[in-house]
Parts: structure tokens; sequence; C-alpha cells
């Protein structure tokens, strides 16, 4: 078992195996996607309450739930560099999180599109929404404080500190802006109480949140793989690569 | 351990003393911030009354994110941060007493000057206790919060701004629970669910900030 967490740990024999299976990923979150889109907007029904609105769904339960998952991703591998001090793991995070904000910001903005026609604002100071606000502007700290470093050893191990404080503020704040929203919010808005969902929905649903999914590994495995080589750029078996490749 | 504890405290109040800019400016800044507030929406009383917990709350909190960022750079500059990193005592014991000097510098004079800005934005009288209590309990979890990132920044040049994108989104439970129990008083309700909540985050962040705030400042020197 260590044996083979070590072997993935080191940076070579990663760069190979995502080399490998970053093609096969690709094909399958393509036809996730494609036909998740087509039975998402053309093949499920029409929503009773909601009209054909509620088809931004596919986007944005998708996105909102992997703005969650990379916050996640980079906490464990931020208590891995810290704890083991493996590399690799700083690299995937580093590399996750601007796939990270970006997922957020792509939750806010077609949370709010959703918005208009539900609520008749753009922004609606709904607990959901601000939740995915704060993520966004965890992530921008978590990236700003990375860069701010010019020795760049010290801002990962900084920026996995933050990782680690953020990850256990989430909740509470994720709580605490529920507890806000029921105090402050007059209960006659409308709210989406996760009303049991059909299955014709549901699946095309759940085929667009396995793509995106698999969208994130993609480019995070590309993503890691240029990382690694800029960092190994001295070492002899990328030098070997570039000759190979006539680079 | 305890005399180390005391040692750092009593030296860390005894520096503040001698520099008043340190922990005098925050205070100007609290109440000048306040006081902008009613010329930016109007004289409006009722209005005031309404909004005033949220300020006074909003104002608490740039005022400790203020105070965070001297609260490791002098000692950064003439080394005896790196003596402390150094020193065979427990590093996240010392940085306790660093915080809790830098609290009483700072955070304990906001909580005897919000009866007055209190009674400025037009709040009731029955609320102040309320609002104390809250401001007690919240201002000790900012410190223990804007500790964090002010060791995270201490070892960068132009760490203002960026602290303040760092350590703003931890303090929104307590800006939320804290204005919502003065909130909770003016409309009459009991307000001991909102306490102990402020509570709870106090002794959550005074059991884990102190091994953050040790981890970030031993970064520094590695």
């Amino acid at each position: 078992m260590f044996q083979w967490f070590h072997r993935l740990a080191s940076l070579k024999n990663f760069y190979r195996l995502a080399e490998i299976i970053t093609p096969w990923l690709a094909v399958l979150c393509a036809i996730l996607l494609a036909v998740g889109l087509y039975r998402g907007l053309v093949v499920a029904p029409t929503d009773y309450e909601q009209g054909e609105s509620y088809r931004i769904i596919y986007v944005h339960v998708p996105s909102a739930w992997m703005s969650m998952f990379v916050y996640m991703v980079i906490a464990f591998c931020s208590a891995i560099y810290l704890v083991w001090n493996m590399k690799l793991a700083d690299i995937v995070a580093q590399a996750s999180a601007p796939m990270g904000a970006a997922f957020t910001f792509l939750a806010l903005a077609t949370g709010s599109l959703w918005g208009k026609p539900m609520w008749g604002t753009w922004w609606e100071w709904d607990a959901r929404l601000t939740s995915e606000l704060i993520l966004l502007f965890l992530y921008i700290g978590y990236m700003a404080l990375r860069g701010a470093f010019e020795n760049s050893a010290a801002g990962a191990k900084a920026a996995a500190i933050l990782a680690l404080v953020g990850v256990v503020n989430i909740p509470i704040i994720h709580y605490s802006v529920e507890w806000w929203n029921t105090l402050h919010q007059p209960a006659s808005i409308t709210k989406f109480d996760t009303p049991s969902i059909h299955i014709s929905m549901l699946i095309p649903l759940l085929m667009m949140a396995l793509g995106f999914k698999l969208f994130y590994l993609v480019n995070m495995f590309s993503r890691t793989r240029s990382m690694i080589l800029e960092r190994e750029a001295s070492t002899s078996w990328v030098r070997n690569r570039a000759q190979e490749n006539n680079l | 351990m305890l005399e180390a504890f005391n040692a750092v405290l009593n030296r860390d109040l005894r520096l503040a003393m001698r520099r008043r800019g340190d922990w005098v400016n925050p205070l100007v800044f609290f109440v000048i911030v306040i006081s902008l507030f009613p010329l930016g929406v109007g004289p409006d009383t009722e209005l005031l009354r309404q909004i005033a917990p949220g300020i006074i709350w909003v104002a608490s909190l740039l005022a400790t994110l203020l105070a965070s960022e001297t609260l490791f750079r002098a000692d950064f500059d003439d080394g005896s941060l790196e003596q402390l990193v150094l020193s065979s005592q427990p590093l996240s014991v010392l940085v306790l007493a660093k915080v809790l000097a830098h609290w009483l510098i700072t955070g304990l004079p906001l909580l005897f000057l919000s009866p007055l800005v209190a009674v400025v934005l037009q709040l009731q009288g029955r609320s102040i206790p309320a609002l104390m209590a809250s401001l007690l309990l919240g201002t000790l979890t900012l410190s223990l919060v804007a500790a964090i990132g002010a060791a995270l920044t201490v070892g960068l040049r132009k760490g203002g701004v960026l602290l303040a994108l760092l350590v703003l989104p931890l303090f929104i439970p307590v800006l939320i629970f804290g204005s919502s129990s003065v909130l909770a008083v003016e409309g009459g309700f009991p307000v001991q669910a909102h306490l102990s909540m402020l509570g709870a985050l106090f002794l959550l962040s005074l059991a884990l900030a102190p091994l953050a705030i040790a981890a970030s400042l031993r970064i520094i020197y590695e």
C-alpha cells in the first residue's frame, strides 16, 4: 500500500499515469456532457412551476457541487502536503484552485440568471448563493496568498494552512449564513426547498454532475502535468522527454 | 510554560503602552467609520436604529482587522519573533499570550467605547448589555482569527490588503451572530442563543487558532 502510494507520489510516475488516462477521461467526459445536455435541455419535460427556465439547473447544480468538491480536494491535498511534504499534493492543490474558483463563479452566475425569472431579481441574498459568494472569496484569498510569496515553497505551505483554516470554517460559515437567512427573510419568498425531482430530470442531472467531475479531472491532470514539467525542468527525465519529442 | 506566557504578555502590554499610535489609531478609526454612516444614509433616527447593530459590528470587524496588521510586524522587523519561534516553550502558548495582549489593547477599548456609539446611533438602552456581551466574545474570536492572517502575511512586504482578503470572509459568522444578538434584544427576543453561538465560536477559535498561528509563523523561518 505505502509502496504504491510512494510510487504514485513520484512526479515522474504521476506524469506518465496522467498522460495515459487523460485522453480516455476526456472522451468519456465529452460523451457524458453531450448526452446529459441533450437529455436535459431537449428530452426532459418542462417543469410545472418554473417552465423552461428550470433547465439552468443542469449547469448550476453541477458547478455548485464542484465548487465544494474542489475545495475539499484542495484541503485534502494541503493536509497531505503539510504532513508528508509530498510535492505532488501541493501541485494538485495549486492546479485545482483556479478551476474551483471558476466553478464557484459559474454557480454564482447561473444562480443569478436563474434568480431573474424565479425571484424577479438578479441577486437575492439567498443562503446558498451567499455561501457560494463567500466560497469565491476564500478561493481568491487562497490564490492571492500563494501568489504573494516570492519563495514558492513558503507560499505553498502558507496556502496549505489557509486552506485548512478555510475548510474548518466552511461549515460554520454555511450554517451561520443559513441561520442569518431564515432570521431576516420573510418566508413568503419562493424557496428552492429541495423538491422531489422526477427521475427523467434527475438522470441528466447526474450525468452532467459526473461530466463536470471528469471535466475537472481532465483539466486538473493537464494543468498538473505542465506544472510538473515546469518544476522538474532541470531533471534528466524531463530533458529526455523533451529530446524525444524534438522540443 | 505559564511563566513564559506571562512574560510575553507583560512585554507586549508594556511595549503597547509606549507606542500609543498602535492602539489609539484603530479606536479613532472605529469612531470615524461609525460617524460616517449617519452622514451617508441621512440623520433619520428610525433608520439608524435599525442598521446600528450592523454598523457597529462592521466597524468593529474593520478596526480589528486594521489593528491586527501590527500584531507581529514590529517583532518580525527587529527579530524577536524569530527568538519566540526558536524558544523551547510551545509556540502556540506564546502566540496566545501575544494575541491576548493585543486584544487587551485593541479589542477591550472597543468594548468600553461601544455604549457611546450605541447611544449616538439611537440604540435602546436595554440593548447595550447585549451589545457589550456580544462584542466581548466576538472581538476575542476576531483577534484570534485575524492573528492567523497576520501570521501568514507577516513575511510579505505588501501584506495589508491581502490580510483583509484572507481574514474578512472568516469573520462572517461572528458578524452574523454578533449583530443578530443586538437585533434580538431590539426586537424583544431572548438573546441567549446568539450569545451561546458566539461563545462556541470563541472556544473553537481558542482551541484551533493558536496551532494555525504557530504553524504559520514557523513557515517564515524554515
